[in-house]
């Protein structure tokens, strides 16, 4: 009995700090983003007044939230692709063949990812910069100093893609060491009798390779969805501030600017609403696309 | 004859092992070129920056170095970094630790949904909540001033290091609870004969066995304190109390009307110093600790 009630008292204090500081921070903060998307609340007042659904209907209505939408929408769709497609490729060379320097490739590989945002911002604003950035003085080479400097981060029709560009720099490696790590556990010598069967190696990717690691793959889709939408809300931050007029603005930074720099504590929280429910129906969706007979190796 | 289709065979294993190589290393030169750069940079003259970007520095400005750390600051924001980083990582420590062990290893009323909680935990993003967690300690502010005449909650680096330790605290568990879990059970009843109390069993024995899943906790989450700025930039508003990220972010905005190019490279360069050093140091736990856990936030 004496026992019982100190094993209990143990969980106790053991639980009760993690748990307070779980409901504080992260389980009221997540209701209230809920219960104030149905608020009207602005400005610097503390009235509060409950419009039902009405921020919603506002929102749907309102073109600067199209704008962000279609942003992320197309930086989701092309970070994936891309990102994907390399790191996948990518991966599948490093671990296929043996290759000196391994260990130091895939050290560099990985660099990005233990930089601050802001720091790859920073950097990748004086790559951009259109009179003495990196990328302009290196593409002179080719077509003349005397052609017009692209403006990377000032032109509403590339920026976005500007930003894409740094996004998947910083993403590739992380992906691609994911990708490895599963891959490592194939074992070789289904490669070998592929090989004695006279399968070449676009062959062998397609059919061994892909096939056996497509668990790993499916739960990268979601983290693509997920982590798209977080990092480029980072990024927009840092980089561009949502500009040029409103040509880089995603739904994060949008809600963040009509939240927290406008005020509009009501409005913002129903953009996180919509975006929370945007990102958890297409990873459902990618979920369910993607499946695929379970296959043991 | 005979062996002329063995030579071709070998002739075009070479061609693609050296397209490979040069595949590799053009994605390694990508990656390893653009923080080169910014490290060049920042012992550039400001009025080395008209010129060619490609060019080497004539000599080493460190005057740059002493420019940010002392006129932009960056020191004292280097030092509210270490308190932050620091503070956080002790509080997720000591409030994860006891609260994974418990949750991996005993059965007790609400195990399972406190297991449950947690995990949920993975999926809310910092980047949702962190106005209504604005909001929660500017309203906590409200009511303390009215009783001590001055708010304690926001611009206050211990609540930050708080906020801090609590997003991380789900991923934390969830990895800490993986490890305690793959544990035999014989420690803790070995302990009990030996008439160790729950409280000693749990300190002396089985946190000493957690050492290298501590170590990797702590990598990741010294990365992700040092680097983070959207919550940084929004409970602390008060110039002086910046941590290093929104000191960059600012020094960055600072750049475009007074040029002054060395100066902001320095401060990157500060910022991103300390990652690479412990990188170097640990990639090897870094790479395989993020396959193990799956997935970083």
């Amino acid at each position: 009995m004496d026992i019982k009630k100190g094993q209990g008292r143990f969980i106790f204090f053991c639980l009760a700090p993690a748990v307070i500081l779980f409901i504080v921070f992260l389980i009221i903060p997540t209701i209230d983003v809920f219960r104030m998307s149905t608020y009207k609340w602005g400005g610097y007042t503390d009235d509060k007044t409950f419009v039902g659904l009405q921020n919603f209907t506002k929102l749907f209505h309102s073109d600067k939230f199209y704008q962000s939408f279609q942003n992320s929408l197309l930086l989701i769709i092309v970070v994936t692709i891309v990102t994907f497609a390399f790191a996948l490729v990518f991966a599948s060379m490093l671990s296929r063949e043996k290759l000196k320097g391994q260990d130091l490739l895939r050290i560099i590989f990985y660099i990005p990812n233990i930089l601050s945002v802001v720091v790859i911002s920073a950097i990748f604003s004086a790559i951009y910069d259109p009179n003495s950035g990196l990328l302009n003085a290196f593409l002179n080479l080719f077509r003349g100093a005397t052609s017009d400097s692209t403006l990377w981060l000032g032109d509403q029709k590339i920026v976005i893609f500007s930003l894409a560009g740094a996004m998947i720099w910083q993403a590739i490696g992380y992906y691609m060491v994911m990708y490895m790590a599963s891959m490592a556990n194939i074992p070789e010598s289904l490669y070998e009798s592929a090989e004695l069967e006279g399968a070449g190696r676009m062959h062998q990717f397609f059919t061994i390779t892909i096939p056996l690691i497509w668990t790993n793959i499916r739960t990268t889709l979601t983290f693509f969805v997920i982590s798209t939408i977080n990092m480029s809300f980072l990024f927009v931050v840092a980089m561009t501030g949502g500009g040029p007029d409103g040509a880089t603005e995603v739904f994060l930074s949008y809600m963040y600017k009509e939240a927290y720099t406008n005020s509009s504590y009501g409005y913002g929280m129903a953009i996180g609403v919509i975006v929370f429910l945007f990102s958890f129906a297409l990873a459902a969706i990618l979920n369910a696309v993607t499946k695929r007979e379970h296959l043991e190796y | 004859m005979k062996n002329n289709k063995l030579t071709h065979h070998g002739v075009s294993d070479k061609v693609y092992k050296g397209f490979i190589y040069v595949v590799l290393i053009a994605l390694a030169i990508i990656i390893i070129v653009p923080v080169a750069w910014a490290f060049m940079a920042s012992v550039k003259q400001d009025i080395e920056f008209y010129g060619n970007p490609w060019a080497l520095p004539k000599g080493f400005y460190l005057e740059n170095f002493v420019n940010a750390w002392q006129k932009a600051k960056m020191g004292s924001y280097m030092l509210n970094s270490v308190i932050v980083t620091v503070i956080a990582l002790a509080l997720l420590l000591v409030i994860a630790l006891p609260a994974a062990y418990v949750l991996a290893r005993y059965k007790f009323k609400g195990s399972v949904i406190l297991n449950m909680m947690f995990m949920a935990g993975l999926f809310i993003n910092v980047n949702y909540i962190v106005v209504p967690i604005f909001l929660m300690l500017n309203n906590g502010d409200k009511i303390v001033r009215s009783f001590l005449g001055h708010p304690i909650f926001l611009n206050n680096l211990f609540i930050l290091a708080l906020v801090y330790a609590a997003m991380a605290l789900p991923f934390t568990v969830y990895l800490l609870a993986g490890y305690f879990k793959s544990l035999p059970r014989e420690f803790e009843e070995a302990a009990s004969v030996d008439g160790a109390g729950y409280f000693r069993t749990m300190v002396q024995i089985i946190m000493p066995m957690a050492k290298p899943s501590i170590v990797t906790v702590i990598l990741f989450n010294f990365l992700s304190f040092w680097n983070e700025y959207i919550i940084s930039m929004t409970l602390l508003t008060k110039p002086g109390l910046r941590t290093l990220p929104v000191g960059l972010m600012n020094l960055m905005a600072a750049q475009k009307s007074a040029v002054q190019y060395g100066q902001m490279y320095a401060g990157l360069v500060i910022v991103m110093l300390p990652t690479l050093i412990l990188y170097i140091l640990v990639q090897k736990k870094l790479t395989q600790g993020m396959t193990m856990g799956g997935l970083k936030g």
